[in-house]
């Protein structure tokens, strides 16, 4: 999510990680609690040694489990981070399973957050890589060294294959499980070397996904599969206006409906219990409940719109500064201006939030949930119930999507959960539930963001200078996150991929207004770069046009110092036969951007109608991740960032009248269907440098790809999402 | 006590005869395979059979079930759902998986009726199931190679 926390060598860590929650920003994450990891056991780094035990088990049945530190929320990182394993154990891929570790941030701790078990940011292959690779190393070396030991010949004489240890000379083979029991005893080894690319068998090739049968027979179990003895289901009730309080309430009609069994006010809102979902959803369409809207958001979306671009006619905070811009824009001979608009956007993943919580007859408490910041979450539950972090278990299961959603800095459903339960006295088992409403109304959006951009021609069509001004919420400050990534007042994940502009400009002026309200915002699956990457590469491709160059040509002219940008433009240009004459009314734009260390270009061909509406007909991407540990997981990767960037762009948007939420369900917010999906081709260059991330980097070009196509189609520019298909009409 | 015969097993539920079908199957039957999604048959998720036919049963009322053969994603069996579980599975169609009980429910429906849907077909009988990972170029793919399965 955030890329801010990626170095350019994922194999070193930059310091400040490891001041990660540390200071005084700790002290908001929950209100009135002190939280930081002070007593904590210290936790894992790239330079510790392996420690095989905490991630792979070996069953006397031989099979392999690997212990997974991250949430698997769609993105095949369980499948990937077996591959790892698989790999360096040599072992048999039908002997390998999974199994999400439990919260623990001194063994289980993502390397490149520092002392935090968490996902996000396309980290877990990036950060699990070397990781995982000598656990696995060590592994095998502990089963070689039982062989040997057992066998009474020399470890170097033994070889494995496909789960099978064997030593050829003295035919002797024997299976993992037959030598785990004399394995555990010896010491785990710390100068293991993982294998060299060239002996690979699962690594870059192709493995089946480890979760498709669980998850074509309904077995799959998701948070809202849960079910504890006992267990209560609540719906919250929350206020209707962001930063509203409850005033009142009247719980006497919830109360008289059948199956309701509590009603209890929280900070949140106010929670309806009953024995079943359904029960308590009734319950809370039967409660009264007077908001209380004086610190409350009474602003219209368009309001605030008007507020943002009027802001954007004076400079802001510096986040970027080459040479001088502003004189170069006065002395050039052609100054393109464009505006570029972004919507709230819900992440509306497919399963809404929920989770579980119970309270131990000790006081203790347990929780289940698609946990994706468990380190965070573990805290904040502790904190609300006033016991220690390790008081507190997180048990992990797979999630129904989460674009961000799930991974909240004050990990608020945990939080929201826990105060039920310590409101309900901790009775029973409590199943907070969100329903779709309550996904779509609840906030968390990914910002409003505008863009005022205004860029310089010579007369030769080179660009001489490129002044940005983007207006946005920051859901960073003021968060435990501020002191890792905000940098002289700067949100890196609002300005990431415009104040690292990889176009040669000389002269380059990056601002950002921070606006604030009370309305919550989230990062969104590719964060800063779901609108940066629109801005920057629709406004490259109408400089390109104003220069009367190729856009292809005039982007490679100008990336020079950037020869993985380059390089998946120059492939994808080939691949998705760019140069190629097209009849009317289809077009084909193009685009590149970085994202979380990913490099990815796609061209996208479209069909306008006559009426206006588009089809988006192909997509052919490019990506340059690194190694490609599981190709075909990428490509579904890059599938998925075509079809959830697609969706927005089309129809998506939350809007605010009064400070209410105009939409409520998928169909006042329709998300993309079967039909609007286009064709989609990857291609993945092929790479020896680590492996970088891929859940979000397939979402930002897509957008301007497509607005880039709409361009070549119709000759019309629409700068705004999502597009507004009137303006494409035909006369 | 409303009376339901899931998966061939017959279940006597004490719930309103105005519950939804999917929090009875759910809550009741304890049988967690069916989704919940939006709660208004907008999304596809808790997708299920009535006597074979594929019905949104978060809008159902379990009145309108009671009587009927209701199917969910355990008890799918037969020739048509194997090749759209095989082919799901070797074409790695999912991906968060959520919504996959949903969509296995409408393309068995669908290819129960026609054995060799095309492009349109397919959008027709599947644009009622969201998918929020966009796995649709392999669900397309899917139900192809689960028809040339079946011939």
């Amino acid at each position: 999510m955030y890329s801010t926390m990626h170095t350019r060598n994922p194999s070193k860590p930059i310091a400040s990680r490891r001041g990660f929650l540390k200071g005084s920003a700790v002290a908001a994450l929950v209100i009135g609690t002190q939280l930081n990891f002070a007593g904590k056991a210290r936790a894992a780094t790239l330079q510790d040694p392996p420690m095989p035990n905490a991630f792979i088990k070996i069953e006397p049945d031989s099979t392999v489990t690997v212990m997974i530190k991250h949430l698997d929320m769609g993105q095949g990182n369980t499948t990937g981070l077996a591959t790892i394993v698989a790999d360096e154990l040599d072992a048999d891929w039908p002997q390998m399973r999974i199994a999400f570790a439990p919260a623990n941030a001194a063994l289980y701790n993502n390397l490149f957050f520092g002392p935090v078990q968490g996902t996000g940011g396309s980290t877990a292959i990036a950060n699990s890589w070397d990781q995982l690779r000598r656990a696995g190393a060590a592994a095998r070396a502990m089963l070689v060294a039982a062989a040997a030991d057992s066998w009474k010949v020399p470890a170097a004489e033994i070889t494995i294959a496909k789960g099978v240890v064997t030593h050829a000379k003295s035919d002797k083979q024997a299976k993992f499980g037959e030598l785990v029991t004399k394995a555990a005893t010896l010491a785990v080894p710390t100068d293991v070397k993982p294998k060299d690319p060239k002996d690979w068998v699962y690594i870059s090739k192709h493995v089946p996904r480890i979760d498709s049968t669980a998850k074509t027979t309904g077995k799959a179990v998701y948070a809202l599969d849960i079910r504890r003895p006992g267990m209560v289901t609540a719906v919250v009730a929350h206020p209707p206006r962001f930063g509203g309080t409850v005033k009142s309430f009247d719980a006497s009609a919830a109360k008289a409906v059948k199956g309701v069994v509590d009603v209890v006010q929280i900070p949140q809102g106010v929670a309806v219990l009953a024995t079943d979902t359904w029960s308590a959803m009734k319950g809370r369409e039967a409660l009264k409940v007077e908001w209380d809207d004086g610190n409350a958001e009474k602003r219209s979306s368009a309001q605030m719109f008007v507020d943002y671009r009027k802001l954007a006619e004076g400079p802001g905070l510096p986040a970027a500064r080459r040479g001088d811009a502003a004189s170069a824009l006065s002395g050039a001979a052609k100054v393109i201006e464009a505006e570029f608009s972004f919507p709230f956007l819900a992440h509306a993943p497919m399963e809404p939030l929920n989770g579980v919580i119970e309270i131990k007859a000790d006081g203790t408490a347990e929780c289940w949930a698609g946990a994706q910041f468990q380190t965070v979450e573990q805290m904040t539950v502790a904190a609300v119930l006033g016991l220690k972090p390790e008081q507190v278990t997180i048990n992990t299961v797979w999630a129904g999507g989460s674009f961000g959603r799930r991974a909240t800095p004050n990990a608020d459903y945990f939080a929201e959960m826990a105060a039920i339960a310590k409101a309900s006295g901790g009775k029973a088992p409590v199943h907070l539930v969100w329903t779709r409403e309550d996904d779509i109304k609840g906030g968390r959006y990914r910002p409003m963001v505008y863009h005022r951009i205004r860029a310089g021609l010579d007369a030769a069509g080179a660009i001489v200078g490129w002044e940005q001004r983007i207006v946005g919420q920051s859901f960073i400050i003021g968060s435990p996150f501020e002191a890792m990534i905000v940098k002289d007042g700067i949100d890196a994940t609002v300005v990431e991929g415009a104040a690292d502009m990889p176009y040669r400009v000389a002269n380059l002026a990056v601002d950002w207004h921070h606006v604030r309200s009370p309305v919550t915002t989230l990062w969104w699956r590719s964060v800063g770069h779901t609108h940066t990457a629109q801005a920057a590469e629709v406004m490259i491709d109408m400089l390109a046009h104003q220069a009367g160059q190729d856009p292809v040509a005039f982007r490679l002219a100008l990336l020079g110092e950037h020869p993985r940008h380059a390089g998946v433009l120059r492939l994808v240009a080939e691949k998705g036969g760019w140069g190629e004459k097209l009849p009317a009314g289809r077009g084909r734009g193009i685009a590149v951007h970085e994202s979380f260390n990913t490099f990815v270009a796609m061209t996208a061909d479209v069909t306008v109608g006559k009426d206006g509406a588009i089809k988006v007909d192909r997509v052919v991407a490019a990506v340059d991740c690194g190694v490609p540990v599981n190709p075909d997981v990428i490509r579904a990767q890059v599938e998925s960032g075509v079809g959830y960037g697609l969706g927005a762009a089309l129809r998506n948007q939350i809007t605010l009248t009064d400070g209410l939420v105009d939409q409520s369900n998928f169909d006042s917010y329709e998300p993309l269907r079967i039909s609007d999906m286009p064709k989609v081709e990857v291609h993945i260059i092929p790479s020896q440098a680590a492996p970088t991330g891929i859940g979000e980097p397939g979402v930002p070009p897509l957008a301007p790809a497509v607005s880039n196509a709409i361009f070549q189609a119709t000759g019309k520019r629409l700068n705004a999402l999502p597009w507004d298909f009137k303006a494409l009409k035909s006369a | 006590m409303v009376a339901l015969t899931i998966n061939k097993t017959r279940h006597d539920l004490d719930v309103d005869p105005d519950m939804p079908l999917l929090w009875a199957i759910r809550d009741h039957a304890n049988l967690t395979g069916t989704k919940f999604g939006c709660g208004a048959a907008l999304c596809g998720a808790c997708t299920v059979h009535i006597d074979g036919q594929p019905v949104r049963s978060c809008v159902t009322p379990v009145s309108e079930a009671a009587g009927k053969q209701i199917t969910t994603i355990e008890g799918l069996e037969g020739k048509v759902a194997g090749a759209v579980q095989a082919a799901w599975q070797r074409l790695d169609v999912v991906q968060c998986g959520y919504c996959q009980s949903g969509q296995i429910m409408s393309a068995v429906g669908l290819l129960s009726e026609n054995k060799k849907p095309t492009d349109a077909d397919i959008d027709a009988a599947m644009d009622g199931n969201v998918c929020r990972c966009a796995t649709y170029v392999r669900i397309r793919a899917a139900i192809h190679a689960a028809a040339n399965d079946l011939v």
